[in-house]
């Protein structure tokens, strides 16, 4: 090809003449003993192309090295039993359930931490868009949205700088692709000062039988690329190869940063499930990291033979690209598709009604290798399984920290706790003024929550649920969780405990938990005190999933969060999926109805360590972490979902951090409706006073709202069940009243509430 | 009165989404004569008095900090809005 | 009774349009951006969305579209439509309706539940309110603020072509209070908020949005 741009490319049969020449593989983050596996593999030297594949596929971030070995017990402890709802498990873009009615969902969370600390709003908005697209290579229409963010200290001038551009990103690409964003969570913390987390999730819903997934098969079927042009995004680290292969001048200047193109990634998505319609995709894949290295190697070593790729073939945005830096770019909203020559006319067809651009790249062959040319000349020749699934793995070491002994001896139990009713009263408002416990709506609010009209259900509700089927009402709920306190005392506990809380928010919102997806935040695993959080996060999750019944379907792990030798708390970010068979059943969580009774679920014990009120009243964190007790979770659950099935609830709402005080505070401010309520049931069952009955943040609880004609009906579902509850007040007035201790006005308590994270932005 | 222009352009290498779908309507209104669009923004700063060498370096500071985000954006101007038809820009 | 909805690429609500039209009795037709093809409806609803990612002005590349060029003669003569949010903007960029639609005052994109009051009731859209009439549906935009001269304004209040004007805080700086107008007829509606999103019992605030499709549905048939 004689207009193409002259570089001198490093070729298989240049490498294979000039097997010594020197190559920069430790400035592309490879070890020498990883070098030395590549040269066995391919049993020469690789080309500067096949050194810049291996060494981002066999990075951290794409690889798993380090974290391999232990998410092996995801699929190790997943029971027969559990599989069953599983139709398409770990290792895909993201897992599939069936939820019934010949309904198949698909969800998964992603982290976007290392971008979005850079430039917040592009770095946030790119995090949606590639989660959105791994849903979409699935088949499915992307339904939902949902962002865990997690933040440094409201009042440090850094969050002011990272959390509104965050926010706009999650915002304004969500916005634009027309998905609901149904829930999240919003959690400050000094440990992420500096390396904030943003978690993004995407839910998807597809007929079983539509369920595509990322293989080429079938020789002779074309390797389609199309979406937007490819630019030299994300290929900072292989830049060092570039300018090795340039003639003159070097290449131009890289950008430091991604930026998306949400209208681009509209159309991409109704592009594709146009194209899924008309049944012309035969495999099909996301492109992320990696970019086309990742893509083709991944559909290559899922299919049943070998592939050829054509990188002159790529419409470029900016035509300096080397042929490395091309099959390197992270440019975003691209898709790749396998499509049988006989449907391409169709293909083309569809993508040029959405004007997207389309482009041939090569085709699947009858050979063992994935390889790519630039015009004439062979730049990578490898087999495809060695770059995308047999890189190396680690079995790092693992050693409790020192400090943890230290830390779990101090409790709470020296802490002043406060003893009149005044005090109570004041704690309250601290509590629910406090940045975890105030309102959101200041970020929530720049979320379209309404889209597409599914939405039963977002924030602040428990948990967000969302209408599958527009006939039925079949539908799902989800709710992501973690309190990081909880894992930096006990990283085995904390782990379980987001797994019950995300559980039990999906349950008593009225949905059946079904299936799990997990993002894992850590700091460095060259680290033996972070590894070994990280070894114990994973096996509780996979222990706790095991007990509770739901696989884990998928997810994702970031390392590496961590200023300087800090690593943040360990954050397993859990999230839960649920199915209503209709979401009108739905439990909505505040009170709507004055008269109602008040049940709290479950028994109060006095565990205050790392507690909200720990943090707040005395900025205090250690001891260790309320009780786990997963069969309880499983009871309450039962308990929720039989009483929802009978119509009996009028709201209910999951009891977690702040305890049954912010349960209470928060249920009578979602509909301005108060209550009086009288402790003494529970502290006389319970053996606690009215503080630890009110800021104990003891796990498997819940209240619920139930019509006083309904009570009797409702406790005796509650009995059936084994459930322990007390009957603890009525909803009404414009207080909220706790016998004995203290009144406070609904106004009070909103003036508390709202507009914290508001002024913290202003400044 | 004075009056100081900045521009801000996308960096050449960012992605400009807003340029890309206006190159697009473009075409499709016949004016295909145009392969590429980027689109920037322009500030006018206003002094009481006249455009210093001083002012225009407060301008150009204000322009980097500010104005632009340097991460995804270049200041590709800061001049006098009254001598730039003399042809005295500046670029930074 | 045939209301078209226009789907433009980036167009987000056009499927919720179309089911409010279903649930109002009304059977919705799909219209695409790229044909000038009306279908023989008997009104059309612009729905909300981005269309080509609102890039240059919100609804400033759409107005080219070539369904505009059957559309805004089809206006002209009468034909009922409803710009909502970026059909909204679409239809000023149009010059259908005058002023234009900027940048929410707070810089913000902002969602939440708005209290109205429809104050024109003799437009095609809004025939089954009550005059004066006070109502919540959703508000969601980034470019949600109305602007337009003195002079326009005062002629927009004088010919009581105020259809909708915000209660309780103005949520994007839009020039006294206006949610939305309409042209002298009443035909062409243009709307900040989105009724779209409540028409259905459990999804959305409540079911204030449906009489503006079932105004127009009653006035086609009475037409």
């Amino acid at each position: 090809m004689s207009n193409l741009p002259a570089y001198k490319c490093d070729t298989v049969d240049i490498a294979s003449q000039d097997p010594q020449a020197e190559q920069p593989w430790a400035e592309l983050g490879l070890k020498s003993d990883e070098y030395q596996q590549i040269r066995e593999i391919l049993d020469r030297r690789p080309t500067s192309a096949e050194l810049a594949m291996y060494s981002v596929m066999w990075s951290e971030h794409c690889s798993y090295k380090s974290s391999k070995v232990h998410l092996r017990q995801f699929g190790d402890k997943t029971t027969d039993e559990m599989k069953e709802k599983l139709l398409v498990g770990i290792g895909e873009n993201a897992g599939v359930v069936d939820i019934g009615d010949g309904w198949a969902v698909t969800f998964k969370i992603e982290s976007h931490n290392h971008p979005s600390y850079i430039e917040p709003h592009q770095g946030a908005a790119t995090g949606i868009g590639g989660i959105v697209r791994d849903i979409m290579s699935m088949g499915a229409r992307p339904l939902a949205v949902m962002d865990p963010l997690r933040f440094g200290a409201l009042d440090h001038p850094d969050t002011a700088r990272v959390l509104p551009g965050i926010v706009s990103g999650v915002g304004t690409y969500g916005n634009s692709l027309g998905l609901p964003n149904i829930g999240g969570e919003i959690n400050f913390d000094s440990c992420y000062q500096g390396n904030p987390l943003v978690n993004a999730l995407c839910v998807g819903s597809m007929r079983t039988e539509d369920i595509h997934l990322a293989n080429a098969t079938g020789v002779g079927n074309l390797i389609v690329l199309f979406g937007s042009k490819t630019g030299g995004d994300g290929i900072g680290g292989v830049s060092v190869l570039a300018s090795e292969t340039f003639d003159s001048t070097g290449p131009a200047k890289r950008p430091a940063v991604q930026v998306g193109d949400p209208f681009a990634e509209k159309v991409l998505i109704e592009c594709c499930l146009d194209l899924y319609a008309a049944d012309v995709v035969a495999g099909i894949q996301d492109l992320g990291g990696a970019g086309l290295s990742c893509a083709t190697s991944e559909l290559a070593s899922n299919g049943d033979g070998g592939m050829q790729i054509h990188l002159d073939r790529v419409p470029l945005r900016d035509p300096s690209l080397s042929p490395e830096e091309i099959l390197m770019s992270e440019s975003q909203e691209r898709m790749m598709a396998v499509v049988e020559p006989g449907k391409l006319e169709a293909f083309m067809e569809i993508a040029a009604k959405w004007d997207v651009e389309a482009s041939v790249l090569g085709e699947v062959t009858d050979g063992e290798n994935l390889e790519v040319f630039w015009g004439d000349d062979l730049l990578v020749q490898v087999p495809p399984r060695s770059v995308a699934h047999d890189g190396p793995v680690y079995q790092r070491p693992l050693e409790r920290p020192a400090y943890l002994d230290d830390l779990q001896a101090d409790g709470t139990a020296h802490l002043n706790r406060p003893r009149t009713g005044d005090d109570l009263a004041r704690t309250v408002l601290d509590l629910i003024a406090s940045p975890n416990m105030c309102d959101a709506s200041w970020v929530t609010d720049q979320y379209d929550r309404y889209v597409r009209g599914n939405t039963a259900q977002a924030m602040p509700d428990d948990a967000g649920v969302v209408r599958v089927d527009e006939e039925t009402g079949r539908g799902v709920a989800l709710s992501t969780d973690c309190n990081p306190r909880f894992t930096k005392l006990d990283p085995y506990a904390g782990s379980q405990l987001a797994l019950a809380e995300a559980y039990r928010n999906v349950a008593v919102a009225g949905a059946a938990p079904l299936a799990v997806s997990d993002c894992l935040n850590f700091g460095s695993p060259e680290d033996p005190g972070v590894m070994w959080q990280f070894s114990e996060a994973v096996t509780a999750l996979a222990d706790g999933c095991a007990v509770l019944g739901i696989p884990v379907t998928g997810g994702n792990v970031s390392f590496y969060n961590q200023t300087g030798d800090i690593a943040i708390h360990p954050t397993p970010v859990v999230a839960v999926l649920g199915v209503l068979d209709d979401v009108a059943k739905r439990n909505r969580s505040g009170w709507a109805h004055a008269q109602d009774a008040i049940y709290l679920l479950g028994e109060t014990r006095d565990e205050l360590d790392g507690s909200a009120w720990a943090e707040v009243a005395h900025s205090h964190l250690g001891g260790l972490p309320p009780t786990v007790d997963l069969a309880a979770e499983q009871t309450l659950a039962s308990a929720i979902l039989a009483a929802t099935d009978q119509g009996l609830i009028t709201s209910a709402h999951d009891l977690s951090d702040g305890g049954l005080a912010a349960g209470l505070a928060e249920s009578v401010l979602r509909h301005g409706v108060g209550a009086s309520v009288d402790l003494s049931p529970v502290a006389s069952r319970d053996g606690v006073d009215a503080f630890v009955a009110l800021l104990s943040e003891s796990t498997a609880r819940a209240i619920a709202s139930i019509s006083a004609s309904d009570a009797e009906a409702f406790e005796a579902v509650l009995s059936d069940k084994g459930q322990a509850f007390a009957r603890i007040g009525t909803t009404g007035g414009d207080h909220l009243k706790v016998e004995g201790q203290f009144t406070l006005a609904i106004e009070d308590l909103r003036s508390a509430h709202t507009g914290v994270i508001e002024s913290a932005m202003s400044h | 009165m004075g009056t100081v222009v900045v521009d801000v352009m996308p960096k050449q290498e960012i992605l400009d989404p807003q340029g890309q779908a206006v190159v697009g309507a473009l075409r499709r209104l016949n004016l295909s004569q145009f392969t590429d669009v980027r689109q920037g923004k322009r500030f006018t700063l206003e002094v009481a008095g006249d455009v210093t060498d001083e002012v225009l370096a407060a301008a150009r500071e204000a322009a980097e900090t500010l104005l632009s985000n340097p991460v995804i954006e270049d200041v590709v101007s800061v001049r006098d809005a009254d001598a730039a038809a003399a042809g005295q820009e500046d670029a930074s | 009774m045939k209301v078209g909805v226009v789907t433009f690429p980036g167009s987000l609500d056009d499927h919720d349009a179309a089911r409010a039209i279903e649930l109002a009795g009304g059977e919705a037709v799909h219209l695409w951006h790229g044909t000038a093809d009306l279908q023989g409806v008997d009104a059309v609803v612009l729905p909300g969305g981005f269309s080509y990612g609102d890039y240059l002005r919100a609804g400033a590349i759409a107005r080219f579209a070539p369904v505009m060029d059957a559309l805004i003669p089809a206006a002209k003569g009468g034909l009922p439509v409803l710009g909502i949010c970026n059909g909204f903007q679409v239809l000023c960029e149009s010059h259908l309706l005058p002023g234009a639609l900027v940048r929410n005052d707070h810089q913000k994109f902002i969602c939440r539940d708005q209290k109205l009051r429809i104050e024109r009731i003799n437009t095609a859209w809004t025939g089954d309110f009550a005059q004066d009439e006070e109502i919540t549906i959703v508000l969601k935009n980034g470019e949600g603020g109305y602007m337009a001269d003195e002079r326009t304004l005062d002629l927009l209040e004088a010919e009581g072509r105020v259809v909708a004007r915000y209660l309780g805080g103005n949520p994007n700086g839009s020039r006294r209070e206006i949610a939305g107008i309409s042209n002298e007829a009443g035909n062409v509606v243009g709307l900040m908020p989105h009724p779209e999103h409540c028409v259905e019992p459990g999804f959305g605030p409540g079911l204030e949005g449906l009489p503006f499709f079932t105004s127009v549905l009653r006035q086609v048939v009475s037409a």
